[in-house]
């Protein structure tokens, strides 16, 4: 029997044969096997974090004169850096025989925090992130860690940075 | 097995996958904000956790050829 005009396929069915609609449909299994293999990639990440983990070598730190003490009064700060140029530091003499240092970056999104003398704390102006003068942690705001501090070591009228605690 | 049912099973199956992966994507955010801010403490834990819910999804994807196989063989 022959076949009506319109009940053929068209011409052009011959030449381009893949249905774009069936081609591109994706099954449950399909799915679910790309997410299970986007959860290994996870678990990979993961475990790359792991072996990085393993070989980062400890940083070391070279000690670095900060001044004499009688530079600063009390409540005083001192700006400096350290251990390298990209490091910047505050230094807080917080009693006659006591002084403090932390990295300048707030831990939130690295703005340079300052010291509230009134409200004796470390601010960050940008996100409002305020820390404690006394163990860098934090008192409020968005900051998800402590500031790091650095060690200092007194010896006789001079001050010195010897290292970095996170 | 109605072939509903299956479906239903499968499609629970992958609700559970994706949740769980939402949670392995945070666990792996917060690993690395953790590695790069110089804090090394959660990293073994969080490699322990990510494999056991990589074997879930695993374990879930297992399950759902098995639905998928059985109502293949009924139909």
């Amino acid at each position: 029997m022959k076949k009506t005009e319109s009940s053929q396929a068209p011409l052009w069915r011959d030449e381009f044969a893949i249905d774009v609609a069936t081609d591109s449909y994706v099954t449950r299994r399909q799915f679910s096997k790309f997410l299970v293999l986007t959860s290994l990639g996870m678990f990979a990440g993961n475990l790359w974090i792991l072996v990085k983990s393993w070989f980062r070598s400890s940083p070391r730190f070279e000690p670095q004169p900060l001044g004499i003490v009688d530079e600063l009064a009390v409540g005083d700060v001192k700006l400096f850096s350290y251990p390298t140029q990209e490091d910047p530091c505050i230094l807080i003499r917080t009693g006659i025989d006591q002084f403090v240092a932390y990295s300048q970056k707030c831990t939130h999104l690295s703005c340079a925090v300052y010291y509230a003398k009134q409200e004796n704390r470390l601010e960050c102006p940008c996100h409002e992130g305020y820390f404690s003068v006394e163990d860098g942690s934090v008192l409020q705001g968005p900051p998800p860690r402590r500031l790091p501090r650095v060690v200092l070591q007194r010896d006789g009228d001079n001050l010195t940075a010897t290292g970095v605690e996170l | 097995m109605t072939r509903s049912r299956g479906l239903t099973a499968i499609d629970g199956a992958i609700a559970l996958i994706a949740i769980l992966l939402i949670v392995q994507m945070w666990l792996l955010t917060a690993t690395l904000e953790a590695y790069l801010g110089g804090h090394t403490e959660p990293i073994i834990p969080a490699a322990l956790i990510s494999a056991l819910l990589f074997a879930a999804c695993g374990g879930l994807y297992l399950f759902i050829r098995r639905i998928d196989a059985r109502r293949d063989r009924e139909t």
